[in-house]
């Protein structure tokens, strides 16, 4: 009896037909359909999401927004407390209209540090729209009688993007460090996790301060021979330090998926290494890094504000909630107690983190294959 | 007086979906030293009987209503104190994969001895000897060396002896077993089956094996209960049950289960369709929608667990309880 | 087991080598240090750092010299008694550049001890709360406790310590004045500073702990435990602790890591004259001897943690076996 006689599976047209469409109506849900449902249906997560989303872009607009300068200081009005008077018509009051736009621009810029032409535009733009209306001092001024308002607005724009450069920078060398090991497999992974080990004892924030010291005495050759400033280093610095964790959790991921049942299944199949690489170790893995990315991005956040609490942060005039903060936690004395400059930047920066964190749990119970289809 | 006495037993969990209801209205009942098989295939709600008789289902999702007399008393009435001092002392549970249900972290002989000195108020020395004593009992050598080692360190057929021998150290009335030899290999299952009737010879042990091995059972039970969608559908004597299944879906089974002398040219049977959404079942008879026999009271009304006319034997087929009792009359009279 | 010692401790051997190299390559190559011949010194401090540090030896020569374990002078110092050993691995951390009247092991032992007891009280604070409010968590998981808890505890991770030491120091040393605001020495000055500390990782071991005793509890052998009758109290603690603490035992390591690293901020906001603050002056003071000294040190204690967690994890899970490491 041959395999291929089709009365000993009794299987016509009409029954392979009538099957074949009672298939396709069975939909199924993919990883990402079904990590986006329960991503929806866990409330906090959700709205930890809209409100970074809401954050950032609001971050993002900073110069279009009527705020004061975040950098002019007024030693008259040092620690006042926050006013809810509407503000005043003294945005960029010493600009010389008439000036050429280069001036303008380098003018402008007394008020802040170095802007993107970007920034330059939104500014104008926001000149169009509110004229030379600014804000009072709704969240009340610091210890230099800066405006606070301002400050932490433009300071998230540093954090952010510290973090992210940051994060990011981790990543990319985490991800290609641990994906390389994990498939490589054998006496190489065996060395470069080693080496990771290693370097996983040496505390590295004693590195990084030592290094960020040394950056400074180094920074003439570092900016002309290299182009590298400040800012671009501290992106790099950090992102040296966090790439570790990225590294072991992204190598461990592809040595499971290597040697996971439906790898080979597919392999058997007769699916090329390339095919197997996209379709299911790469959707895999990038579940993962996307957690630890949203996991990493608040780790670098307080890593940035326990650098500046040590004078090695951003320098002045750019802002970053880090250095915000340290200036709130020294202006703390027994006599006076001037709770905005404490609280509010605490706020800022404690409610980001909290939603990022929020965030990150809930990206990881959503992707978590365990959990596929359950509830 | 029946040993164990189940009235109207049910069990439904609360989810998103709708009401499961895992377990449908069963009652059943068990005499001293017997051992009852409960057959059927997943989802059929026989292990979450099990769960129910001792009260372990858990309560914010499950619900349990129904009775459950044992031994004299309405242990489904106890309170969960009361409750505590039944489990593991007169009515003992013993599981369907040993290397999960036995703690990795804790030695044999802790697992073991704790029984003894929670229920019978041992010395923890007394209790190890004891546990020595009962581990030799179920055919392990050495069982002092036995003690001192942890799961891990056993094959899975010594750690499901392990399990029997641990459940009945305080010489529990009624034994719970749920799959106990689902995980092992065929040919310590053998052992295992052979390991619990000698067991009951011994110590007088009702059992209730549930499983869904039709093999493992027919070697073993004194009785057969199969259930189906959470209710039972049919209850009698292994032998006459297997020889003479009344109910169709008991049919079905019997006959699907493929056999060496069977004719390689036929297709092999199995039931058509698949088992209903426990959270929206049918009205009327669970097994309607794959019934060959169906009528159409069959859809409408659930039909009852009755006593089909043969001692011993009911079922919940009104169809055969009147059309087929003449039949089986006959049958059983000329094996 | 020994043979797992050892292999910790040849591993220890190479990053301790790649340590040393890299600072003692650091100390003599950038600009500001001991070493650096460009900068314009008074000609009896530059005779002395000649002496002190060899300089006309060869370079291989100065390292060996510099790691130790043998001191290689021939004779000592300001004809002080000739010593046997010497450098890093005898312990001697060399001369400290900026305090040139101590050794970097005098200002270490002076700092030390207080730094220690900070971390140890840090730590107790972080297991005490972090392991009990998670515990607590798991077993009213869902209810309003567990979900007050929770919060509590992603709130502990969304802030940096010093803002949180600022909060508390407003609270309980200006508002109500119930503890000091500096200084060391009582066991009240230890308390907030050990808080402050100690609270980061509370909060991560709060969240480790409940999801291990999550994990713990729904595993079969606890309802077999229930099945044979134990109590809660007993099923939890007999039969779901162990196994749910483990992830807090592997986590132990790098808590003891972040709190080294914490210590700099706290002991700089406490005026506490700890390990931490004298490294931080040490990278702005350049001086290198006491920096590195400072890292060596608690590379050392990191990693002597991590192979102690390693160990006790294998007590507490008889399954993991220590010939193979993953």
């Amino acid at each position: 009896m041959s395999a291929a006689d089709p009365k000993r599976f009794d299987l016509d047209d009409a029954t392979a037909e009538r099957l074949l469409r009672e298939a396709q109506e069975h939909k199924g849900i993919s990883l990402w359909q079904d990590a986006g449902r329960r991503l929806r249906r866990n409330r906090p997560s959700w709205y930890a999401m809209v409100f970074l989303i809401g954050f950032g872009l609001l971050s993002f607009l900073a110069p279009l927004l009527p705020l004061r300068s975040p950098v002019r200081s007024n030693l008259d009005i040092t620690l006042h407390a926050p006013t809810l008077d509407g503000g005043d018509g003294n945005y960029l009051a010493a600009l010389d209209p008439e000036a050429d736009s280069a001036l303008v621009a380098r003018q402008i810029e007394k008020d802040y540090w170095e802007l993107s032409s970007l920034d330059h535009g939104l500014i104008s733009l926001r000149r169009m729209i509110f004229g030379s209306w600014q804000t009072g001092h709704w969240l009340g001024t610091d210890h230099l009688g800066r405006d606070l308002l301002s400050r932490i607005v433009w300071g998230s724009r540093t954090s952010i993007l510290v973090s992210l450069a940051a994060a990011l920078c981790s990543l990319v060398i985490g991800v290609f460090y641990g994906a390389f090991s994990g498939l490589v497999g054998g006496r190489i992974d065996n060395l470069m996790m080693r080496t990771v080990d290693i370097l996983y004892s040496i505390p590295f924030i004693f590195v990084v301060i030592f290094l960020i010291t040394l950056i400074g005495d180094y920074r003439q050759v570092l900016e002309e021979e290299w182009g590298l400033d400040r800012e671009k280093v501290f992106y790099l610095v950090i992102g040296a330090v966090f790439w570790l964790t990225m590294a072991r959790v992204v190598r461990g991921q592809v040595l499971s998926l290597k040697h996971a049942e439906f790898v080979q299944a597919a392999r058997v199949m007769g699916a090329s290494t390339f095919h197997i690489l996209c379709k299911h170790i790469v959707p895999n893995v990038l579940s993962i890094v996307i957690v630890y990315l949203t996991l990493t991005i608040p780790a670098v956040m307080l890593f940035e504000a326990f650098l500046s609490f040590l004078g090695l942060g951003v320098e002045p005039p750019r802002v970053s909630w880090g250095l915000i903060a340290v200036d709130g936690t020294s202006a703390i004395n027994p006599l006076r107690i001037h709770w905005w400059v404490v609280i509010f930047p605490a706020l800022a920066m404690g409610c980001t983190l909290l939603a990022l964190n929020v965030l990150g749990d809930g990206l990881r119970d959503a992707l978590d294959p365990k959990m596929r289809g359950k509830d | 007086m029946p040993l164990l006495s189940v009235k109207n037993l049910a069990v439904r969990f609360e989810t998103h979906h709708g009401t499961v209801r895992a377990v449908d209205g069963i009652s059943f009942d068990m005499e001293e030293g017997e051992t009852l098989g409960l057959v059927g295939e997943s989802g059929s709600g026989k292990s979450v009987t099990n769960l129910a008789l001792l009260g372990l289902i858990p309560s914010p999702p499950g619900v349990m209503s129904g009775q459950v007399h044992f031994d004299g008393q309405e242990i489904s009435a106890l309170s969960e104190p009361e409750l505590r001092t039944v489990r593991g002392n007169r009515i003992a549970m013993i599981f369907q994969d040993p290397m999960t249900s036995l703690n990795p972290l804790l030695t044999v002989g802790r697992q073991m001895t704790e029984v003894l000195e929670l229920h019978k108020g041992k010395s923890h020395s007394e209790a190890m000897r004891l546990a020595a004593v009962g581990l030799g009992e179920v055919g392990l050598s050495e069982p002092e060396s036995r003690l001192a080692q942890y799961p891990h360190e056993l094959s899975g057929g010594m750690r499901q002896r392990v399990m029997i021998a641990m459940g009945l150290l305080c010489e529990p009335r009624l034994l719970l077993a749920d799959e106990p030899t689902t995980a092992l290999d065929v040919t310590i299952q053998a052992q295992i089956l052979e390991l619990m009737a000698e067991v009951q010879r011994r110590h007088g042990t009702a059992i209730i094996l549930v499983t869904h091995d039709l093999g493992v059972v027919a070697g073993t039970a004194d009785r057969v209960a199969v259930m189906y969608a959470g209710r039972i559908v049919e209850e009698g004597p292994t032998h006459q049950l297997f020889k003479n299944p009344h109910h169709p879906y008991t049919q079905g089974l019997l006959s699907s289960v493929p056999r060496l002398d069977s004719d390689t040219s036929q297709k092999m049977s199995s039931i058509p369709g698949t088992p209903p959404d426990l959270a929206e079942m049918p009205p009327g008879c669970a097994f309607a929608p794959r019934c060959p026999n169906v009528q159409v009271e069959c859809k409408s009304e659930r039909p009852e667990l009755l006593p089909s006319g043969v001692p011993g034997r009911s079922n919940a087929c009104p169809l055969f309880a009147s059309a087929g009792s003449a039949e089986a009359d006959s049958a059983e009279a000329h094996p | 087991m020994i043979r797992f010692l050892f292999r910790r401790l040849m591993w220890f051997v190479v990053t301790m080598t790649v340590v040393m190299s890299v600072s003692f390559f650091l100390m003599k190559n950038v600009k500001g240090g001991p070493f650096d011949t460009e900068r314009a010194l008074e000609p009896a401090i530059e005779a002395n750092i000649q002496a002190r540090y060899h300089l006309d030896w060869p370079l291989w020569k100065q390292f060996l010299h510099y790691t130790g374990p043998f001191n290689l002078d021939e004779r000592g110092l300001a004809g002080t008694q000739e010593k046997v050993l010497g450098g890093v691995l005898s312990g001697d951390f060399g001369p400290s550049f900026r305090y040139r009247d101590f050794t970097v092991n005098d200002i270490i032992g002076q700092a030390l001890p207080i730094s220690a007891l900070l971390g140890v009280v840090s730590m107790m604070w972080a297991l005490a709360l972090g392991v009990s409010t998670g515990i607590a968590s798991a077993l009213r998981r869902g209810s309003g406790v567990d979900l007050a808890l929770r919060l509590a505890a992603t709130g502990g991770i969304a802030l940096p310590n010093f803002v949180i030491a600022g909060f508390l120091i407003i609270i309980f040393v200006f508002m109500i004045p119930l503890l000091p605001v500096a200084g060391w020495g009582s066991i009240k000055e230890m308390l907030l500073p050990g808080f402050c500390l100690g609270l980061v990782y509370a909060a991560y071991l709060a969240r480790l702990t409940r999801t291990g005793m999550l994990e713990a509890l729904s595993q079969d052998h606890i309802r077999t435990a229930q099945a044979k009758g134990l109590s809660p109290r007993t099923v939890v603690l007999r039969h779901a602790l162990k196994g749910g603490l483990l992830p807090v035992v592997s986590y132990l390591g790098p808590a003891t890591a972040g709190i080294l690293t914490g210590s700099l901020v706290i002991e700089r906001i406490f005026f506490i004259p700890g390990l931490g603050s004298h490294f931080v002056n040490s990278a702005s003071n350049r001086d290198y001897t006491l920096a590195m000294g400072v890292t060596i040190l608690y590379t050392v204690l990191v990693y002597s943690m991590n192979t102690v967690v390693d160990l006790a994890y294998t007590l507490l899970d008889p399954r993991i076996d220590l010939a193979e490491e993953a």
